[in-house]
């Protein structure tokens, strides 16, 4: 049986699929590269040689406007020539299969693809089916994975807090739905985060998520309690159609992130969100807009840390230039 | 054509016998078991010196696509395939491409099989119209054109009413009714177990009440009805426990489960193999041991294959869109012996489950060796190694959980109604 294609026998990242089985050495390295990246933004100009000649394909099979343009943003500053592709609306509705459609970019002689699609193990299917060489980053599949989200959620945490050994780090709202969550648990559990919660309504809570290595609580007030950082995650409006939840406002009342349910973590404590954000659903635009919320932080930060995962994929020794 | 089958050990379920001693057939009965009737004098001596003779299995569930689906899969491929796993006798759910719900259907699917001189095909009918689980088939004339029983295949009958009905209006007849039991409500949109790794791996769910509620409903209707039912596809610890209470108190119901669900688990998905797309989903490595233990105590009646090929194309796209499946006909045996050698269960009870067992639930006379029985049998080299290829299958689908894996167990020699119709000299 094929398993986690993602790193080669000699244990080197060939593709970013998900953070589940790298070890902490890998994203320690992503993170450091990350920092070597992070003031390619300062200079006048914007770009690094890393990926000159280089292909990359955004191949995005569902719509995602801040996702996407960050990756572009990433591959045009390391000088490879990019391409978007928007696939939901072309070849899929012609009746093309996903693997056909990657075929053909392949044939386009693509070094990397980046994918996002609505399924969960579209990337894991396409990696193993793609010749070697050409890399495959996860930019988010279905419910399952959003490698890069996570990581760029770890170089925040590491920014504001150093450490990962003394934190802990509550997760809360749609975990079930979020790709996002799942590689959040296994990116703060891989760096030793003593503690992560996890806090919804039984709904929205996976069974047996406990697995994984989180708390769960369904009381946000206790969970929130002396916490390092908290994550908000989006809820999607879809889920009052389900049965899932009754409303937004009792949502909010009971999962949203006010003021006074901010004031049971510690003072220091940051609030994160991936975005895009529903005001007034899960985060109360007090605390979106203040003082310890690092949101507009983790944008910046996931530029830097989509140049050091394309970088390495790339084969190139991030960091080593001046 | 005469054959006397030499130095074999037969082992036959029904009757316990376990020994070495020569088999004579003729005129498609077995005449003979050690002493051949005198002046035999057969066309083909088979030398069975180290290898097991048992009777033909009995599969209740293989899928031979027909008709409708001919690209996934034909009556003629695998129908060898069948043999060449060693089955003599299968029984066919009605989810064909028009179902199996008009009795001119039962008979053309009859005739085709038939025409091929290979193993005894049993088509189970359709249930309700179309399997839309709204208006009755014609039951009577189904029966009548083949049909040993009826069925919804794997599409759930959501309305209790119609169920109740229907059970009543087939036990008027004494027509048993096979039920896989799944809510459909709980497992809208569901592709795994609600557990573990799909918490991991971000999959929707379908939890192991879902077979339960639907079990539940079912056993309520069977004590209302009195109808025989035959539950298929077991997947859970408490779907048999169910069951085993059930048969305790006396009701008419038998149960079954597939290889695949014997031996694997929702671990087995790994990174989203999609061949582990299985209906119902695999469970947890604790629900596995249990239906292991109620196959092996006679909970679980009879050990299936399943066997639903599907094309390469249907399984290459992400899991939760993969078409659910697994081949399964040339697995059956040797998923059997590896069973019976992990748990060490002796050969005449897990033999048992693949041939007396479902052949009294299929009901028909198959699955022995006994003198006057219709002469299906089938030769084994037990300790003979294969590799699961795509090139060794001969279905026409290839998806199977195991694909790659060596299996102990090759069938040398495949006998339907007396006929020698497959043989393999290197087995």
């Amino acid at each position: 049986m094929k398993g986690n294609p993602q790193l080669s026998p000699d244990g080197k990242l060939q593709h970013l699929l998900t953070i589940e089985g790298l070890p902490p050495s890998i994203l320690f390295h992503i993170l450091d590269t990350a920092g070597n990246f992070e003031h390619v933004a300062q200079q006048e100009i914007k770009k690094v040689p890393h990926l000159q000649g280089k292909s990359v394909f955004n191949l995005f099979f569902e719509a995602s406007t801040r996702t996407r343009t960050t990756f572009e943003i990433a591959a045009k500053r390391l000088s490879a020539d990019v391409i978007n592709l928007n696939v939901s609306a072309s070849s899929q509705s012609k009746g093309e299969t996903l693997l056909d459609t990657v075929d053909n970019l392949s044939a386009m002689q693509a070094d990397m693809f980046v994918v996002r699609h609505a399924e969960s193990g579209a990337a894991h299917l396409i990696a193993n089916h793609v010749a070697p060489g050409i890399h495959v980053i996860n930019a988010g599949d279905g419910r399952h994975a959003h490698p890069t989200q996570a990581l760029l959620d770890m170089y925040t945490i590491r920014h504001f807090k150093r450490r990962f050994e003394n934190l802990r780090v509550a997760i809360v709202g749609d975990v079930l739905h979020s790709r996002v969550a799942r590689s959040q648990i296994h990116a703060l559990t891989t760096l030793r985060v003593p503690e992560v919660r996890v806090i919804g309504p039984k709904t929205l809570i996976p069974r047996d998520v406990e697995k994984l290595g989180v708390r769960v609580y369904h009381d946000m007030v206790q969970g929130l309690k002396d916490v390092d950082v908290v994550i908000m995650l989006r809820l999607q409006n879809e889920r009052m159609n389900g049965a899932l939840l009754p409303s937004r406002d009792e949502y909010f009342k009971y999962y949203g992130l006010t003021p006074t349910k901010l004031s049971r973590a510690k003072p220091d404590a940051i609030v994160m969100h991936p975005g895009p954000m529903n005001r007034g659903v899960e985060i109360d635009s007090e605390v979106a807009d203040g003082v310890q919320s690092v949101i507009l932080k983790q944008v910046t930060f996931g530029i830097a840390v989509r140049m050091a995962v394309m970088s390495i994929l790339a084969g190139e020794r991030g960091g080593n230039f001046s | 054509m005469k054959i006397q089958i030499s130095n074999g050990r037969v082992i036959n379920p029904s009757s316990g016998l376990d020994e070495v001693l020569d088999v004579f057939i003729a005129a498609g009965k077995i005449v003979g078991l050690g002493q051949g009737p005198a002046g035999f004098a057969p066309n083909r001596v088979i030398d069975a010196r180290n290898k097991i003779v048992m009777p033909g299995l009995v599969d209740l569930a293989a899928r031979l696509r027909e008709p409708g689906y001919e690209y996934l899969a034909t009556l003629e491929s695998e129908m060898f395939a069948a043999t060449v796993g060693g089955i003599t006798s299968m029984a066919c759910p009605p989810d064909t491409d028009p179902p199996l719900d008009e009795p001119g259907l039962v008979e053309m699917l009859k005739h085709r099989a038939k025409g091929r001189n290979q193993t005894n095909v049993h088509p189970i009918g359709a249930l309700t119209q179309q399997l839309q689980g709204t208006r009755l088939t014609e039951m009577g004339e189904l029966r009548d054109a083949g049909c040993v029983a009826f069925s919804q295949a794997n599409i759930p009958l959501m309305d209790t009413q119609v169920l109740a009905r229907a059970l009543d209006y087939a036990s008027t007849f004494g027509f048993t009714v096979w039920l896989q039991p799944q809510d459909g409500h709980l497992a809208r949109g569901g592709v795994a177990h609600d557990g573990e790794v799909a918490a991991r791996l971000g999959l929707p769910t379908i939890p192991d009440c879902a077979e339960t509620i639907a079990i539940s409903t079912i056993l309520h209707l069977v004590r209302h009805t009195r109808a025989r039912v035959h539950l298929c596809r077991l997947s859970s610890a408490a779907g048999l426990d169910l069951v085993r209470a059930a048969k305790a108190e006396g009701l008419p119901v038998t149960c079954d489960i597939s290889i695949n669900h014997l031996h694997l688990s929702e671990h087995d998905i790994g990174f989203f193999n999609p061949h582990c797309r299985l209906d119902p989903p695999l469970r947890s490595l604790r629900d596995r041991d249990a239906l292991r233990a109620g196959l092996a105590d006679g909970t679980v009646d009879a050990l299936v294959s399943d066997h639903s090929p599907v094309d390469a194309q249907s399984k290459q796209v992400p899991f939760e869109a993969a078409e659910a499946g697994a081949t399964g006909v040339e697995l059956l045996l040797p998923l059997t012996l590896q069973w019976a050698r992990q748990d060490s269960i002796p050969l005449v009870r897990a033999l048992s489950r693949i041939t007396a067992d479902p052949s009294r639930i299929l009901g028909v006379q198959a699955g022995q060796i006994a003198p006057g029985s219709t002469a299906d049998l089938c030769i084994f080299n037990p300790d003979q190694e294969w590799v699961v290829t795509p090139q060794a299958l001969k279905s026409q689908g290839k998806n199977t959980p195991f694909l790659n894996l060596p299996l102990l167990g090759r069938v040398s020699h495949t006998v339907v109604g007396g006929f020698l119709i497959y043989e393999d000299a290197r087995a």
